[in-house]
């Protein structure tokens, strides 16, 4: 293993500017890696083998005629292939999109090519980003880098294996429930949800439009603000993106990394630990919050008392939203055509299009969608539930009245085994216990290592208000800055 | 969209189990809280009217699963004996 893909994404950055060790050669180090032990990791499902070293080359030359070099040029990052890549392949997971070649970059790729992070390939997902463990990905599934037996979370469970396994320092992924921070807890890294809006969605192939934020993956604090800088900010092609000054993360991750957490008021929340959480899971989480206490926070328990209420209301709106937007794929302008014998009729063509096109999850939320949006039940089902929207916020605001943060741990669970609830959606859909209310509220939320439980990694979730993302990397990098860093048992990807 | 038999005998006790799981959110007294549909309220968004470059006509006919003449081809759209 070669010492360079065991640089944080802050020091190979500095290396590449100093002119230490060439983009190139650290664009290798990680193809190289990929070629070692994407076997048995299958984190990607295309490697750009050509266009890496490419982009590698120009910042090369970029340094080499002087030009001042971005923050993170020269380091190689992982893409979630839900994001729309110009030229490469993208799939979002879905057979329906094999194939499919876009002609146009999404914001957050032009954003990280314009900054000279080489792009190594697309990673694997559950499919159109719907579960919590890439096993709904119409590819196969993606193993975690601590027991190769377990899932590494999901829907961006490429992008968590890919950072965990050191074939990338950084990658990028989306959470509309839980889909960063879930799978950047059971992989032992660091995952970031943006506030809703502070990230382009412009290029994101959309799952559930009022929930979907992408934001940055890394195996530090730090790396992960400086990757947010990168891609937030706001874009006329997405009219949900916020039109205001990106919060200050990447100083705030550097403020917090001094250790002294004196003045912040941190906020347990009652509702999110107890039963059904594993007992491993929630002792990580109490010494994560003496630990914050030890560093200076004022611990004080807060009561959300409609957060139960989440998940049922989550998975109303998330498939509601998801019916309509995956009517786009009607065979006609891209992606997969079934049944197109000259006899069968446009409606039939679509039907058996998308009967062969999309697996069980994705057709199982888009009927539940289209029956929580029916006339004569959308009042009881879907308006009901953004009713109960409304007082996830409201708890939220009294919340943070009493305290900067809010904390809980972002999993119940550690990884579980592939394969064991894939047969049982509702075992699946209550590992995003913890990450939907953020989700439903569109305020931020990172997950930073706490310890392990039985041999695999626990996550510690901070939450704070819509636009304070530097909150969340403040605490984060200050409990970083306490803790043992998790680095998974070398032999399993020996 | 169409659904396999094998696929149907699968999914409808996994949507009853679902369903029944969702309708929780009845339990909630929320007569008087009105819906939120969206986190970050915005309104009338506007941007200038400006004429853009589109994309290239052959770059968007190269995904089409079907093209003639320029065009995308579609299956026929009018019963027989209409």
């Amino acid at each position: 293993m070669s010492d360079l893909i065991g640089l944080t994404a802050a020091e190979t950055a500095e290396k590449v500017a100093s002119g230490e060790v060439s983009a190139v050669e650290v664009a290798q180090a990680h193809l190289d890696r990929i070629a070692a032990v994407d076997g048995k990791l299958r984190a990607f499902l295309h490697v750009d083998t050509d266009g890496a070293l490419e982009a590698a080359k120009a910042v090369d030359a970029h340094r080499a005629s002087g030009d001042q070099l971005g923050p993170l040029a020269g380091v190689p990052l992982a893409m979630k292939d839900v994001v729309v890549t110009k030229g490469l392949p993208t799939t979002s997971g879905s057979k329906i999109l094999q194939g499919w070649i876009p002609p146009y970059d999404a914001t957050i790729s032009k954003r990280v090519k314009d900054a000279g992070i080489v792009m190594l390939g697309k990673t694997n997902m559950d499919e159109f980003a719907m579960g919590s463990s890439t096993e709904n990905s119409a590819y196969g599934p993606t193993a975690n880098p601590w027991d190769l037996s377990k899932i590494p979370g999901g829907s961006s469970g490429g992008s968590s294996a890919a950072v965990a396994g050191f074939e990338a320092p950084l990658s990028i992924g989306t959470d509309t429930g839980g889909s960063i921070r879930q799978p950047a807890a059971v992989t032992g890294i660091v995952g970031h949800k943006p506030t809703y809006g502070a990230v382009s969605r412009y290029g994101l192939i959309a799952f559930s439009s009022s929930l979907d934020q992408a934001g940055p993956f890394g195996r530090t604090v730090l790396d992960a603000a400086l990757l947010h800088e990168v891609i937030a900010g706001h874009d006329r092609c997405d009219s949900t993106s916020i039109p205001q000054p990106v919060a200050p993360v990447v100083a705030a991750a550097r403020e917090g990394a001094r250790g002294d957490l004196s003045g912040v008021r941190v906020g347990v929340v009652r509702e999110l630990q107890g039963e059904g959480y594993q007992a491993g899971v929630l002792a990580s989480f109490e010494a994560a919050v003496a630990k914050l206490r030890e560093l200076g926070a004022q611990v004080v328990e807060v009561s959300c008392p409609h957060f139960e209420y989440a998940l049922p209301a989550y998975y109303l709106i998330a498939p509601s939203e998801c019916s309509s937007n995956l009517a786009r794929f009607d065979s006609v302008r891209y992606g997969m055509r079934v049944g197109d014998d000259g006899v069968n009729s446009l409606e039939e063509v679509m039907s058996l299009t998308r009967e062969a096109g999309f697996g069980p999850e994705v057709k199982r939320r888009i009927i539940i969608g289209t029956y929580a949006l029916s006339s004569g039940y959308y009042d009881a089902y879907y308006g009901q539930a953004q009713k109960v929207r409304t007082l996830i916020v409201r708890d939220f605001t009294a919340a943070f009245d009493q305290a900067d943060v809010l904390v809980s741990p972002t999993s119940p669970f550690v990884a579980f085994g592939l394969g064991e609830r894939v047969d049982d959606p509702m075992a699946m859909y209550i590992n995003d216990l913890c990450t939907l209310p953020a989700s439903l509220a569109g305020t931020p939320a990172i997950s930073v290592p706490c310890g392990l439980s039985d041999g695999l990694p626990v996550g510690l979730q901070i939450m704070a208000p819509a636009l304070a993302d530097d909150r969340c990397y403040r605490v984060a990098a200050a409990f970083e800055a306490a803790t043992d860093r998790l680095v998974p048992p070398a032999e399993v990807l020996a | 969209m169409a659904v396999s038999d094998e696929e149907l005998d699968t999914f409808a006790g996994q949507l009853d189990v679902i369903l029944s799981a969702v309708a929780r959110v009845a339990e909630v007294a929320a007569a008087d809280i009105p819906p939120t549909s969206h986190a970050v309220a915005m309104t009338n968004v506007f941007r200038p009217d400006e004429v853009r470059p589109s994309l290239p006509r052959e770059d968007v006919l190269a995904c089409a699963p079907a093209v003639e003449d320029d065009k995308f081809r579609v299956p026929r759209i009018l019963a027989e004996e209409a």
